[in-house]
């Protein structure tokens, strides 16, 4: 896949690693992370010596290498991640998980790989990612910690599910036509854990991050003044849909949580009828059969309760995350109008310097048209991806319910059936 | 009820029976036609009416009548259909009539009246006795009662019975002249009996236990389904809202947005449907009801049945003690303590003329006593008799009712079932299509 072309630039370390405070929340946590990055507000990042003289095509070229047809026949990179660890060490215990990659792509050295990574690294990567790539838009990933439930890391269905989000984020990744041939992607792909370490030390400096910082502080206190209708329109979706997605979310959550209750009440069903047999002769056999169908039920309802935990609240809960990075995207974009905005009327103000701001005008100018270009793309792309995935998750989710209801109905079918032999046998009532 | 001979019909007062209602016999049990009251009348609680009035102290009261019609069998099945006669009770004249059944017939086990106030409930039903739900559920009941009556062998014949179905006015009196009330055994008297009777008889003794074990595990039963019920409420209330936010949502998408409304509408009526399933739902309770409440009839006869072994053992035992006391004063030896003895040995013997006066008023009593055995006896045969038979027939008419009601229980979750399919089936197909 070719747009590698603003990768090269990217993995050349010199743009800053600011990362936008909305995700901040989510990755700024002590206790994982041994090096303390610095959180700018905000990014202005690709500053002009991103475009440097490898990259002449104009803003209008690059949008076609955006545009790639989305074939899943012509996948060919593979990535898998399971077989979640525990490590100890004498400041930490952490996760690990196994990543492993399968490929034909040229610019891997080999076709397979197995690599260990922390979830740290998966911060990391994502960190680059948006860094490299202010608007174009990146899957989330899985939160920390369940604040809500107090969920312990080491809990066996926190990591469970955090493993298949995590899998699930790098395979966003290695389908998005950008990301995947990002070099960043790469190196988490198929570095050993000395190399990984020693390359994420190559950011630039805490100094340099310092100023863009100030540049972005700036650039955010100003405010964007014309923005396009467009992107306005994509701000306006973006704050429905969060909304929408976020009672989704809770609807679901309290239907789990009501369904374990119901669980909890039926649970008792089936002893009553059992108990109820002992005192009975002629009634003993059709309690104790109605006694095993309520507890057959009982086992599906369960297994319908956690299908929808570990299926459909994830999904719902990913694109609850991926609403907020919409909105850090459109900021971002923001931003870069605003310094684009703010250049232009510095240009018409002053007088000395001319040259110097017209040249860093120009630069941001192309900036601006390029992260429009990127984000009109990739928000076709997202919105397609969005689709795909909630649709096929409330497919799913349907056809489990089906499924759930044609079991109950065999259970229920076969007491019934039971009886008519019984009470035929034994001549008793006609049930034509 | 083992003879395949009879008919088997379900008697509903309302007569518009869904197709799955007449199949399952969701609001009735079934009620033997073979006796005689049912092969002459058509017995029905049509209806229900608030009345008010003024009450034994002369207070505003509101309370609800109930229609109860008759038919002759003939006249229906020829086709004509003539008025049927019909006069309207209250459930107070129900359960006079019940009370005065248990007094007269205490050897049989008298079918149950609807409960008095609405328990196990579960929340969305209301507790209250004027709910129209209730009312209509009361209706069902009585008039079950009264099927019940009527169907029963010995109960059928009983002319207050009769004259219930058929005089308005007047009934009250007649039944009171009965002087049932005088002749109903005191709790007390009852209970003595029970902790002090020596030899019941054992199949009562295991009638009365398996008694208390029905009633304890069928309220066990219907106060965890009650519950139950009032969580899958929950459950279903909820999808509603996947209703109405699948309905906004669809408003900002383009492609999405016919999909998602039509999901939502699926959702909203899977949210719906909820409120029959529990309804039927209500119909079982009622039918456990019903044997929860005949687990106490069962009891009553158990405990009548002590209560006349006891009087046997007493009559016995009195006849024994005069019998001693004969032989003693008979052979002058004294084998058991007497105040007379004590007293005759303080302050002298008595006369012979005197100990001839109390033997021949002992051998009086002792006659006396003989025959108040023989009597007893026969009572206590007799009523352990008649009892036994009723007995038996009642289990066979509960073990095949509860066994209906089980597989009604069973068409009931199957049809729920069915329709949860049919539900995330549509719903699947709109999700498709999103």
């Amino acid at each position: 896949m070719s747009g590698s072309v603003v990768d090269n630039t990217v993995s050349s370390g010199n743009s800053s690693a600011a990362i936008p405070t909305d995700i901040s929340g989510q990755i700024l946590d002590l206790d994982e992370d041994d090096d303390l990055e610095v959180f700018s507000k905000d990014t202005t990042l690709t500053d002009g010596s991103s475009f440097n003289a490898s990259m002449q095509t104009s803003p209008a070229s690059m949008i076609n290498q955006y545009k790639f047809e989305e074939d899943a026949d012509t996948k060919d990179i593979f990535v898998t991640v399971d077989n979640p660890e525990s490590h100890v060490t004498a400041i930490e215990t952490y996760i690990t998980y196994r990543v492993m990659t399968k490929t034909t792509r040229s610019e891997f050295d080999s076709s397979e790989f197995e690599v260990r990574r922390r979830y740290q690294d998966f911060l990391w990567l994502k960190g680059r990612l948006e860094e490299a790539h202010p608007t174009l838009i990146v899957h989330p990933l899985p939160e920390k910690f369940v604040v809500k439930g107090m969920v312990e890391r080491f809990n066996e269905d926190f990591i469970e599910t955090r493993r298949r989000a995590l899998h699930r984020f790098l395979n966003k990744i290695a389908e998005h036509p950008i990301f995947s041939s990002s070099e960043d992607f790469k190196i988490f792909l198929t570095a050993a854990s000395g190399e990984l370490t020693s390359h994420k030390k190559q950011g630039p400096g805490f100094l340099s991050r310092m100023g863009d910082t100030v540049k972005a502080v700036a650039a955010a206190v100003r405010g964007v003044r014309n923005r396009p209708q467009e992107f306005t329109e994509m701000q306006e979706y973006v704050e429905a849909f969060s909304q929408k997605i976020s009672s989704l979310d809770k609807v679901t959550q309290r239907i789990v949580r009501e369904q374990k209750e119901y669980l909890e009440e039926l649970k008792e069903c089936g002893p009553t009828y059992a108990l109820w047999s002992q005192s009975e002769e002629e009634l003993a056999e059709p309690l104790k059969n109605v006694a095993g169908c309520v507890d057959r039920c009982c086992k599906e309802t369960e297994e319908q309760v956690k299908n929808l935990s570990d299926q459909l609240i994830p999904v719902l809960h990913e694109y609850v995350l991926c609403a907020d990075t919409l909105k850090a995207v459109l900021r971002r974009r923001d931003n870069i109008q605003a310094d684009f905005e703010a250049k232009t009327e510095a240009l018409a103000t002053k007088k000395a310097d001319r040259d110097t701001m017209r040249d860093d005008l120009d630069k941001a100018e192309d900036r601006l048209e390029w992260a429009n270009n990127a984000l009109k793309s990739d928000w076709t792309r997202w919105q397609k991806v969005m689709r795909t995935d909630l649709r096929s998750a409330f497919v799913d989710t349907a056809e489990r319910n089906v499924s759930y209801y044609e079991k109950c109905l065999a259970v229920w079918e076969s007491f019934l059936h039971s009886q008519r032999t019984d009470a035929e046998g034994n001549g008793k009532v006609d049930f034509s | 009820m083992a003879d395949s001979g009879s008919e088997y019909i379900a008697v509903i007062g309302n007569t518009d029976l869904t197709p799955s209602e007449s199949e399952n016999n969701l609001k009735n049990t079934m009620v033997e036609k073979g006796t005689s009251l049912l092969k002459k009348m058509e017995i029905s609680v049509a209806e229900a009416e608030k009345r008010t009035g003024k009450n034994a102290v002369n207070m505003q009261e509101t309370y609800t009548v109930y229609l109860i019609e008759t038919r002759p069998v003939d006249a229906a099945s020829e086709g004509t259909n003539p008025v049927p006669d019909s006069l309207w009770r209250r459930y107070s004249e129900f359960e006079q009539l019940r009370n005065y059944l248990l007094v007269t017939y205490p050897f049989l086990v008298v079918p149950p009246l609807p409960e008095k106030r609405a328990e196990f409930v579960w929340h969305k039903l209301s507790a209250d006795n004027m709910d129209p739900d209730f009312v209509e559920r009361r209706r069902v009941g009585l008039e079950n009662f009264l099927l019940r009556v009527a169907s029963h062998p010995d109960l059928s014949t009983d002319k207050i019975f009769y004259s219930f179905l058929t005089e308005e006015n007047g009934w009250k009196e007649t039944v009171f002249e009965t002087g049932f009330q005088a002749k109903a055994d005191s709790r007390l008297k009852a209970l003595n009996a029970t902790f002090r009777v020596k030899n019941p008889d054992k199949r009562f003794a295991e009638m009365k236990h398996y008694g208390d074990e029905l009633q304890s595990v069928i309220s066990q039963l219907l106060r965890v389904r009650a519950r139950a019920a009032d969580r899958l409420y929950g459950v279903y209330k909820v999808h509603g809202n996947y209703g109405r936010v699948f309905s906004e949502w669809s408003a900002i998408e383009k492609e999405m947005g016919d999909g998602l409304q039509s999901a939502g509408h699926h959702m909203d009526a899977y949210a719906a449907s909820v409120d029959d399933i529990l309804e039927e739902e209500e119909h079982y309770a009622d039918q456990l009801k019903e044997y929860l409440f005949y687990a106490d009839a069962l009891r009553a006869v158990c405990r009548k049945h002590e209560l006349t072994q006891y009087e046997l053992e007493m009559a016995a035992q009195d006849l024994t003690s005069k019998k001693q006391q004969r032989e003693e004063l008979a052979t002058g030896t004294i084998r058991t303590f007497s105040l007379k003895g004590m007293t005759s040995k303080l302050f002298g013997q008595e006369t012979p003329e005197q100990r001839e006066a109390k033997l021949k008023m002992l051998e009086t009593q002792i006659e006396e006593g003989e025959e108040l055995v023989k009597e007893r006896n026969g009572e206590c045969e007799e009523f352990v008799k008649s009892a036994w038979v009723d007995i038996e027939r009642f289990k066979e008419q509960k073990d095949h009712d509860l066994r209906e009601a089980l597989i009604s229980y069973a068409i009931m979750q199957i049809s729920m079932c069915k329709k949860g399919i049919q539900v995330w089936n549509n719903a699947k197909e709109c999700f498709s299509k999103m």
